[in-house]
């Protein structure tokens, strides 16, 4: 690793840890106080679409209304999306007269972005319009966001809150949540941010697509829109939906290594600040440091491999006489080289964000391997905003039970007993995962319609598909994008896996919330196993590896592990 | 539960509104009004006057008197700026290795003056598509023929490569690069446009 390359890391790492606490406690007070921030500006906001929406914050809900609320939310908004694509041609704001978009891709798309995946399997610069940019595609950015930090802070609640056993067992109003974090948190974010990346390049505007004569003399017509304002939100939100096909690759979308940096920051953001609001939550911040600092190893394990395997030459290409010193650059941008691209690929998986800004189907074999596992551990490490919490909780109440077992005690959490009906649950969270990720892969490498959309032969084919099913249910949406999924059979499949690895993980996640909030706490006595030290964070992170690498190993060794010793051989297919 | 639905239309119309169309119009009120050039493309034009693409993306070159970009996979053939990708050729891919392959070989025959191993960069396709960079190494590399093709003295055409190179940003940010846009209509400016049909400095096949 070069000089710059450790200091690219440093600061990016440093910007992500000195913005934890002040982020973290502003979302504390926009959750769990009545003091929000700027009240003057934003609390006529807030009140004025309470209003409009006959939402009253003050009316908590129960688990199961909460939960409620939230599927009827996604389902309506789902509809909207679809009928928006599907009508696109009808609506304004369409300057290259698109047509409608397809059924098969409309279902996947919106089910893509209502389940906070955005994976593509369309290109936006030649399908999408620009009101199906903004209303259907980037609305979804915040909405999906917004639902996914208030399930989180819900859980949260649930672990921490405090009641007397006959007080009601509730978590909250899953609306005002909702709207709280648009209003506080994701909108003035996405403004500001929008706004820095436009200076350095990015575009936003809504002319038709320019047709220019190059220096040579051949014709270019060159795709804008608004940009922006959608990079923003897709980086912030952690939904990971670009406006062009190859996301922030192109440099419309991420025009220099200031703005790489920028959009880095953002995604690992609200995750990581929301780790300090669950430590506010709990009365004990470290707490909520003890959970970031398991993050915090996982992400820099997976970021050293990463960078250490594309350092390397294309083992492809090792073999021809080439000057060799940048690495392997096969789908990579000169501005990024190695470092910042390995980098993104590491953050972009570890939340579940699936932007990209450089192509990792082209990765070699052991840093195409990175991003893959960072998503099979369940996105917990920072994780999608909300997602990456209470996936990260769910871990948390792992732990705790596998630290009960080793003492042969009931184990409790913040002073609360864990016993079967969580255990289920938390079990159930784990267990539907790789359930869908394995099952379809399995399905589709042994089908026609399965292979027949690959881009590669050999066992980066498998490669291929499991990182499509890993990456629909684990809702990240980056891809190895070889892969043709816009086929009937994949959209479909593509979109259940989507569906499914959000709203029944959701559903598990927010019955411990339900069944948690009403237990009594007993103070920690001498055999309270300590959840907010180092010891903690060791064996949450060994919990973590250990599930994931029990689950997906022997998948993980018939796709890149042995593409990596065939490539060493030389082998190509 | 009919509450609840009516709800749940109504913060569905509300975010709709705001998230989805007041938000990034206002962006792009704000965005024209404070970086009118940026958000509309950074398009640039030539010594005539004429506007010849954006300096963010990459185009196509082809001739031996100007620099020329990474190969691309945008489009049939490249370059194409509505159609954005790389090739997603893994590195067992035989298809990577006879593209690289083959990109070497008229890479030897249109440089017969270069000196070094060619940079990786010059035969692997970037991710985008629309790379609008080489790095220091892949534009040094072509000196010889530019310089040859021009008539004029290498050192020139190395002087101006790097004077154009940007180092990284905030020194540790991403790497250093040449952006060939701008590189070749320097080169114009500099040394006059290349005539059409002129003498070429390709000694290959």
């Amino acid at each position: 690793m070069t000089l710059a390359a450790w200091g690219q890391l440093a600061l990016f790492i440093a910007l992500v840890l000195l913005t934890t606490k002040p982020l973290g406690a502003f979302m504390h007070r926009v959750f769990e106080t009545d003091r929000r921030p700027l009240p003057r500006v934003l609390g006529p906001l807030e009140r004025f679409l309470f209003r409009l929406s006959g939402v009253d914050p003050s009316q908590e809900q129960t688990w199961v209304r909460y939960t409620g609320s939230l599927l009827i939310f996604s389902l309506f908004s789902l509809l909207v999306t679809y009928a928006i694509l599907r009508l696109q041609h009808l609506l304004p704001l369409n300057p290259q007269k698109f047509g409608a978009v397809d059924p098969a891709l409309a279902f996947n798309t919106s089910a893509s972005f209502t389940t906070n995946t955005n994976w593509q399997a369309y290109t936006g610069e030649a399908t999408m319009s620009y009101l199906s940019q903004m209303a259907g595609l980037a609305w979804h950015n915040f909405i999906s966001a917004a639902a996914g930090i208030a399930v989180a802070i819900a859980l949260a609640r649930g672990l921490t809150r405090r009641r007397p056993p006959d007080a009601p067992r509730t978590l909250g109003n899953f609306w005002a949540d909702v709207i709280r974090s648009t209003v506080y948190v994701l909108l003035p974010l996405s403004l500001v941010f929008g706004l820095v990346l436009v200076s350095q390049g990015v575009i936003q505007n809504l002319s038709a697509y320019r047709e220019v004569t190059t220096v040579e003399g051949a014709k270019q017509v060159v795709a804008l829109g608004p940009v922006a304002s959608q990079e923003a939100i897709k980086e912030l939100g952690t939904n990971g939906g670009g406006f062009f096909n190859v996301n922030s690759a192109h440099p419309f979308e991420n025009p220099s290594p200031f703005t790489n940096l920028v959009e880095l920051w953002l995604i690992f953001a609200i995750p990581a600040g929301l780790t300090y609001t669950y430590g506010r939550m709990a009365r004990d911040s470290r707490q909520g440091w003890a959970i970031l600092a398991a993050m915090a190893v996982l992400f820099l394990g997976g970021a050293l491999v990463a960078h250490w395997a594309e350092a390397k030459p294309n083992q492809g290409l090792a073999s021809l006489v080439l000057d060799h010193r940048a690495g392997n650059m096969e789908g990579k941008e000169v501005r990024f080289g190695t470092a910042a691209s390995a980098l993104f690929a590491t953050v972009t998986t570890d939340a579940s964000c699936g932007a990209v800004n450089s192509m990792h189907d082209s990765f070699n074999p052991l840093g195409g391997l990175v991003p893959l596992v960072n998503i099979q551990l369940g996105e917990v490490i920072f994780g999608g905003v909300g997602a990456g919490l209470y996936g990260m909780l769910i871990f948390v109440v792992l732990s705790v039970f596998i630290a009960g077992l080793m003492v042969g005690r009931t184990p409790e959490y913040l002073g609360k007993k864990i016993e079967s009906r969580e255990m289920k649950l938390a079990m159930l969270y784990v267990l539907i995962f790789p359930l869908i990720i394995l099952g379809f892969t399995a399905w589709a490498s042994v089908t026609q319609w399965g292979t027949s959309s690959l881009n590669n032969a050999g066992p980066h084919g498998l490669s291929e598909i499991l990182y499509a099913f890993t990456s629909g249910t684990g809702n990240n949406g980056s891809a190895f994008a070889g892969l043709n999924a816009n086929t009937p059979w994949y959209t479909t499949l593509l979109g259940l896996a989507m569906l499914t690895g959000r709203f029944l993980m959701i559903i598990p996640a927010l019955g411990i919330a339900g069944s948690m909030v009403g237990k009594k706490v007993v103070p920690p006595g001498p055999g309270t196993f300590p959840t907010n030290g180092p010891l903690f964070t060791f064996l949450l992170v060994s919990v973590v590896l250990i599930v994931g690498a029990l689950t997906f190993f022997p998948a993980l060794s018939l796709g890149p592990i042995v593409e990596h010793f065939a490539g060493l051989a030389g082998k190509v297919y | 539960m009919r509450k609840e639905l009516v709800i749940a239309l109504r913060v569905t119309a509300v975010t709709l509104v705001l998230t989805g169309l007041v938000y990034p119009l206002v962006t792009t009120g704000l965005a024209q009004v404070l970086f009118p050039w940026r958000a509309d493309g950074s398009f640039v034009k030539d010594e005539r006057g004429r506007v010849v693409g954006s300096e963010l993306l990459g185009q196509g070159f082809a001739t031996p008197s100007y620099f020329h970009p990474r190969p691309s996979a945008a489009g049939k053939d490249g370059w194409d700026a509505t159609s954005s990708s790389g090739t997603n050729l893994g590195p067992t891919s035989k298809k990577l290795r006879d593209s690289a392959s083959d990109a070497l070989r008229k890479l030897a025959a249109e440089n017969p003056d270069a000196r070094e191993p060619v940079p990786v960069e010059l035969v692997t396709s970037s991710g985008s598509g629309l790379d609008p960079h080489l790095s220091p190494p892949a534009a040094l590399w072509q000196v010889p023929r530019v310089a040859r093709a021009r008539r004029v003295s290498e050192e020139r055409v190395r002087a101006l490569v790097e004077s154009l190179t940007e180092r990284r940003d905030l020194l540790v940010l991403g790497e250093p690069r040449v952006n060939v846009l701008t590189l070749n209509l320097a080169l114009d400016r500099q040394f006059g446009a290349p005539r059409p049909g002129g003498p070429s400095a390709t000694r290959g096949p």
